[in-house]
């Protein structure tokens, strides 16, 4: 381990997981502010497709700002700005062309609260197709029993698909939520604390899920549990006060940490 | 619920099994270079160890990755502490039919060994028997094969006292013979070493299956 305090390295190319040739989000010399104040600052890292990326930090370091920059749902808060890029498979995620829907269906997202939709478990699933135009009956049963089968979740709600999707217990309504993002086959899923409001059967079940998208999607989830980062992710970066600290494969990050912080972080010892 | 990382530690026992088959068969070609006096099947076990030692390296790192990354609790990191424990004594099960080899080497090479044995061939079976009870205790979760295992040590170990009694003896009465019998106290002593580390195999074992202790003769 690196006992040096300065830490921040802020150049983690040189250390990256991920080869570029499997680079499917690049994130460019990216700062963000809210307002006056800077939240993220000179990130520079590539995200590989078709695995697990954790975001690991304190509260507040900019893990989800940066997370929700992906997909531009921090266009939603007044005063945020940002300088440099985020670039998804060769296309900028603010490029004044690039449409915010069409690039939500992209980048799917599940939140740490469940949040479905107050109606029926398949329309649900199909929400995103529906606001397309996409109205095949044939086509849309398909996809609800695609999405609920890629989401572990079509054996316990297939008698019952258009029943009030708010009857599901919580782990379930957080697997229809993924069902939801999943139905319109993005190329990346966010998730932000996914598990966090589950108890531990539930969290078991989505991190089996997690370990099974992987193989068509690419996953960048963030988590305040550092054993399910551990277990889900491949790669693990960690972050503090907007500054990326440390890149590295996750077994990298939790066996033999370079940096100080990061080594004191996982570790319990911070602050 | 069966968790997608729980398959590592299939693999992580698969490689344990195949390090002990390795070390019980290097064991059984160091004696049998000796009793049928043939130095191609020594320098075989001499030549056979990195493999051992790759696996004891191999075992390790899976174990120490799935602590890392997997956070073990209960009969899981029992596992694990335990399988790290083991691959040390089947390393040195190893090394001890390595030193075996080479002594027996030596031996054929320079004087063709002539002479009485005496009990090393029994103490080979009997520390082979051990050392594979210990493994199918291992394998299949049973503690009552392991606990039979420790009640076999005694018999090795007055085996090896009988030989360096017979060839203390043998090396008074014609000096000319000290190397020889010197080398074949070494080989019998490393046989007994054998069956100490089958016994702390079972030992391991017994923890495994039922979280108890038996090493040093403490049952806590």
């Amino acid at each position: 381990m690196n006992t040096d305090n300065s830490t921040v390295t802020n150049d983690p190319k040189l250390d990256s997981p991920c080869d570029p040739e499997d680079a499917l989000i690049e994130i460019k010399d990216f700062n963000f502010f809210y307002g006056t104040a800077q939240a993220l600052y000179d990130l520079n890292f590539d995200i590989p497709k078709q695995k697990v990326t954790a975001f690991i930090g304190p509260s507040g370091c900019g893990k989800s700002t940066l997370l929700r920059s992906i997909n531009r749902m921090n266009d939603l808060i007044d005063g945020a700005n940002h300088q440099g890029d985020i670039v998804i498979n060769g296309l900028s995620v603010f490029d004044p062309l690039t449409e915010v829907i069409s690039l939500r269906k992209r980048i799917g997202m599940v939140f740490q609260k469940s949040n479905p939709f107050p109606k029926s478990i398949y329309e649900n699933v199909i929400y995103g197709l529906r606001v397309s135009g996409r109205n095949k009956k044939g086509e849309l049963d398909q996809v609800v029993m695609e999405s609920l089968k890629g989401a572990a979740l079509w054996d316990e709600v297939k008698d019952r698909l258009h029943e009030s999707a708010l009857g599901l217990s919580g782990g379930q309504m957080q697997r229809l939520c993924i069902a939801r993002a999943i139905a319109n086959k993005p190329e990346v899923i966010l998730m932000d604390e996914p598990c966090s409001a589950l108890d531990p059967i539930a969290t078991g079940k989505i991190e089996e899920l997690i370990h099974e998208l992987k193989n068509q999607f690419t996953i960048v989830i963030v988590t305040h549990n550092m054993q399910q980062a551990a277990r889900v992710s491949d790669n693990t970066a960690f972050f503090y006060l907007g500054k990326l600290i440390e890149y590295a494969t996750t077994e990298n990050i939790f066996f033999n940490p370079k940096q100080a912080q990061t080594e004191a972080y996982i570790t319990g010892r911070f602050g | 619920m069966k968790r997608f990382f729980h398959s590592e530690l299939e693999t992580l026992k698969s490689h344990l099994m195949l390090m002990g088959e390795k070390a019980g068969d290097a064991v059984k070609k160091s004696v049998q270079s000796l009793s049928d006096k043939e130095v191609e099947l020594a320098d075989a076990v001499i030549a056979g160890d990195d493999e051992i030692d790759a696996l004891e390296i191999a075992i390790d790192q899976e174990a120490t990755r799935y602590l890392t990354l997997r956070s073990p609790v209960a009969s899981d990191l029992r596992l694990l502490t335990v399988a790290i424990k083991a691959s040390h004594d089947l390393e040195r099960v190893g090394d001890e039919a390595r030193n075996i080899s080479k002594r027996a080497r030596k031996l054929l090479l320079k004087s063709g060994l002539s002479g009485d044995i005496y009990h090393i061939p029994q103490m080979d079976l009997l520390a082979r028997e051990m050392l594979r009870m210990a493994l199918q205790a291992f394998l299949h979760e049973d503690p009552e094969k392991a606990y039979a295992v420790l009640e076999k040590d005694e018999e090795v170990d007055e085996c090896n006292r009988d030989n360096v009694k017979a060839f203390i003896k043998e090396a008074k009465t014609d000096p000319n013979e000290i190397k020889r019998c010197l080398d074949l106290i070494f080989i019998s002593k490393s046989l007994e070493r054998i069956a100490d580390h089958a016994t702390n195999l079972a030992e391991e074992v017994i923890f495994l299956t039922t979280g108890k202790e038996t090493r040093h003769n403490l049952e806590v």
